[in-house]
């Protein structure tokens, strides 16, 4: 499963960070990284982008990077 | 000495800058791009120059931001950095930090926020985590003005003494990335220390992908593979690729201190707190309707209540001093034309632009309201998805709400934008959009008694939707094909909403005004006199009175010479292309000067159609920006991509309003 297919309000753990280039390396940066837990605060009113919670803060990633990050339920 | 002040963004960065420096500080450029880079003197030090970074969260060198700040700190070579963290979201924050410590220069941790933490129940152990880290920790809250008297004396001891970070390796020893980045320094040791930067910074950077290192330093094939053999190796140690490797390396070791250090409270008041408000505000149903209530609410506020009193103030007063010089210096019996380029030059012109100043001011007071807040992050994350349609991210859409108001300050505002091409593709968006003062020109014309009540209000509808419609297809149009760049990732935090600082505020209206009124009084100045005297003179070059013969002005004579090319979009006169070009001041213009122009006669009788006034309006909404936005616009784009925009706008603005007229005339 991936980051965004992840069910709202949902703890999940990244498995794997895909994509490429400055979009990846930025993810990485930004601690999410294979083992973290991610929690799934919400959608955006229009459905995109996400809101997630790591390490003590929120970020909000669009679905097309979601997509790249492999997840697994808690 | 000169110290550098580097953190991620919302760590209050920003507070900690100004109460390091009170009201002293110097606002200008990083050489070569457009990223704010302020710097002030150290209160009480003397001859000691804080420089504020841009807000970044690593030193890989991608975005501007980023670029800037790496180089500020490798080739400036400040005698000491100041990392501001926020204790309340310490991991990631440290994040930075481990890539600075590997710099090797001086450096003193600011750990903000520490009040937080403290009211919530946490504890931080200073000592232990001074320890880990290898360089001072002095604990602050900048927003309360706590602790930063002993940073100072802590980073001006630092630096002077030149103490250097003790602790760079940071990875778990006899790991493969320890093993990987240690052949990587013993392999680069002579060509890194020629470049004079840390041998663990650039191994570092060249193990991860992406940076120009390699040739940077000059490594030949040989060192290339060499390098490249231990970096495979270490991918396939770890299981993850170079770029995975270095970053989970990292966070464990973060983790590692952040373990042996800080006990996090169960959930902060503060981000209790903004769940509340997220509830509220970025609603599933409610956050878009909510949205545009306080956007509408900061536009009458602005442009209807506050904004317009201090501007009508501030040209009433202009109004009744010039009145009072005038006739001082005609009952003195001075020079008709110096009266008048008081009365029309000076105060009509440049009054009217300076009136400007009340209606910028006040937007950036709201603007930096919502931004210090966290309210704007929220409005990006919202405004995202349709955004992003046209080419831009959610960022953008607070800039162009600006512009219904006024140019000016939505360009001005598009610093916060992350990305270098969304920046280019909102400034010149903008224009596009009916600001105050077309508004103001679209009143006057259709009321002037061709159009009953709901003509006039669908001709007004028009014009805007037709403007925003333009300025969409121009940023697809620019997105597409003419501006590159590299995209920058819509990776962003949601900070805790926070009460914003009155200092920072304040500051921030100061330096804006600052700016705006610089420019007024320079290239705004100099524009403005230029059309008064186009308007004054006579092709003989003789002043217009009563009793002079010739009493066509030099811009009627343009206006006539150029008339021409106005005949197939149906204003061939003379002097509706002589409104136009004094509009070129400031759009209110076009309406006094044809008031002016035609002898009182109304528009209707100038105009002679009703598809000649359609055309105007049209022309009217998308030719070239008054000469503040240009100005504005100059500061942000450089000379030619604004003369590019400012032309590109009147070939549109010319070819709409010729389909305008020549639909309007089939009826």
């Amino acid at each position: 499963m991936t980051l965004a297919d992840a069910k709202v309000a949902s703890d999940v753990v990244i498995k794997k960070v895909g994509g490429k280039g400055i979009l990846r390396c930025r993810l990485l940066d930004m601690g999410l990284i294979p083992n973290t837990k991610v929690h799934v605060v919400k959608f955006a009113a229009m459905g995109d982008p996400i809101e997630i919670r790591l390490r003590g803060y929120e970020l909000t990633i669009r679905k097309d990077e979601a997509k790249n990050i492999e997840v697994e339920s808690v | 000495m000169k110290l550098a002040l580097v953190g991620n963004q919302n760590c209050g960065k920003t507070t900690l800058f100004n109460q390091l420096t009170g009201s002293n500080q110097h606002v200008g450029n990083f050489p070569g791009v457009t990223v704010d880079s302020k710097s002030g003197e150290v209160r009480g030090k003397k001859d000691c120059v804080v420089v504020d970074t841009p807000g970044i969260y690593s030193l890989r060198p991608y975005t501007e931001e980023e670029i800037v700040t790496r180089n500020f700190i490798l080739h400036d070579h400040p005698d000491g950095i100041i990392n501001i963290v926020d204790a309340t979201t310490i991991e990631r924050n440290l994040y930075l930090t481990t890539q600075l410590m590997s710099l090797d220069v001086p450096m003193v941790i600011a750990l903000n926020m520490m009040d937080e933490v403290r009211n919530n129940g946490g504890t931080i152990d200073i000592q232990k985590m001074s320890e880990m880290l290898g360089c001072p920790v002095v604990p602050i809250s900048a927003s309360k003005n706590e602790g930063v008297e002993e940073l100072i004396e802590t980073v001006v001891n630092t630096a002077s003494k030149k103490i250097k970070p003790t602790v760079t390796d940071i990875c778990e020893q006899d790991s493969p990335v320890h093993r990987c980045i240690h052949s990587a320094i013993h392999l680069i040791s002579d060509h890194s220390e020629k470049l004079g930067i840390s041998g663990r910074f650039c191994a570092m950077n060249l193990i991860i992908s992406g940076t120009d290192f390699a040739d940077k330093l000059g490594l030949d094939k040989n060192e290339k593979e060499l390098l490249e053999h231990s970096i495979v190796e270490m991918e396939h140690d770890t299981k993850l690729d170079r770029d995975a490797a270095v970053a989970s390396m990292t966070y464990d070791f973060i983790e590692k201190v952040s373990a042996a250090c800080v006990v996090k409270p169960k959930e902060s008041k503060e981000h209790k707190r903004s769940e509340q408000i997220d509830k509220v505000l970025t609603n599933k149903w409610g956050a878009l309707p909510l949205f545009m209530l306080i956007m509408v609410a900061i536009y009458i506020l602005t442009f209807e209540v506050f904004g317009k009193v201090l501007g009508d103030l501030i040209t009433l007063g202009l109004d009744s001093l010039g009145a009072v010089i005038v006739k001082g210096l005609t009952n003195f019996g001075t020079n008709a034309a110096v009266v008048d380029l008081i009365e029309k030059g000076l105060v009509g012109g440049l009054g009217a632009v300076v009136s400007l100043l009340p209606y910028i001011v006040i937007m950036f007071l709201f603007l930096s309201l919502l931004e210090d807040s966290g309210y704007m992050a929220r409005v990006a994350f919202l405004m995202d998805k349709p955004l992003r349609k046209i080419g831009l991210s959610g960022r953008s859409f607070v800039p162009i709400i600006v512009g219904f108001g006024c140019s000016v300050p939505a360009i001005m505002s598009t610093r916060t934008l992350a990305s270098e091409k969304d920046r280019k593709i909102t400034i010149a968006l903008i224009p596009f959009i009916s600001c105050s003062a077309k508004a103001v020109v679209y009143s006057t014309i259709v009321t002037c008694g061709a159009f009953n009540w709901w003509q006039q209000a669908l001709i007004i509808i028009c014009l805007y939707l037709g403007g925003v419609l333009l300025g969409i297809v121009t940023a697809v149009i620019l997105g597409k094909v003419f501006i590159k760049g590299n995209p920058v990732p819509f990776v962003m935090e949601l900070p805790n909403y926070r009460m914003p600082s009155l200092k920072s505020v304040g500051l921030l209206m100061w330096e804006k005004a600052k700016d705006f009124l610089t420019r007024a009084f320079t290239v705004i100045f100099l524009a403005t006199l230029i059309v008064w005297f186009l308007q004054a003179y006579n092709n003989r070059l003789i002043f217009i009175t009563a009793g002079v013969e010739n009493n066509v002005s030099i811009l009627e004579h343009i206006g006539n010479l150029i008339a021409p090319l106005f005949k197939p979009i149906g204003l061939g006169d003379g002097r509706i292309v002589s409104a136009l070009i004094a509009g070129f001041t400031a759009k209110e213009a076009v309406v006094s000067t044809i008031g002016m122009l035609s002898g009182g006669q109304g528009f209707l009788v100038l105009f002679k159609t009703i598809p000649a006034i359609l055309s105007f309006l049209t022309f009217v909404l998308l030719y070239t920006p008054c000469v503040a936005t240009i100005s504005t616009m100059k500061k942000e784009l450089g000379l030619g991509k604004t003369l590019l925009i400012v032309l590109y706008q009147c070939v549109v603005a010319w070819l709409m309003a010729c389909v305008v007229f020549n639909i309007a005339r089939l009826f």
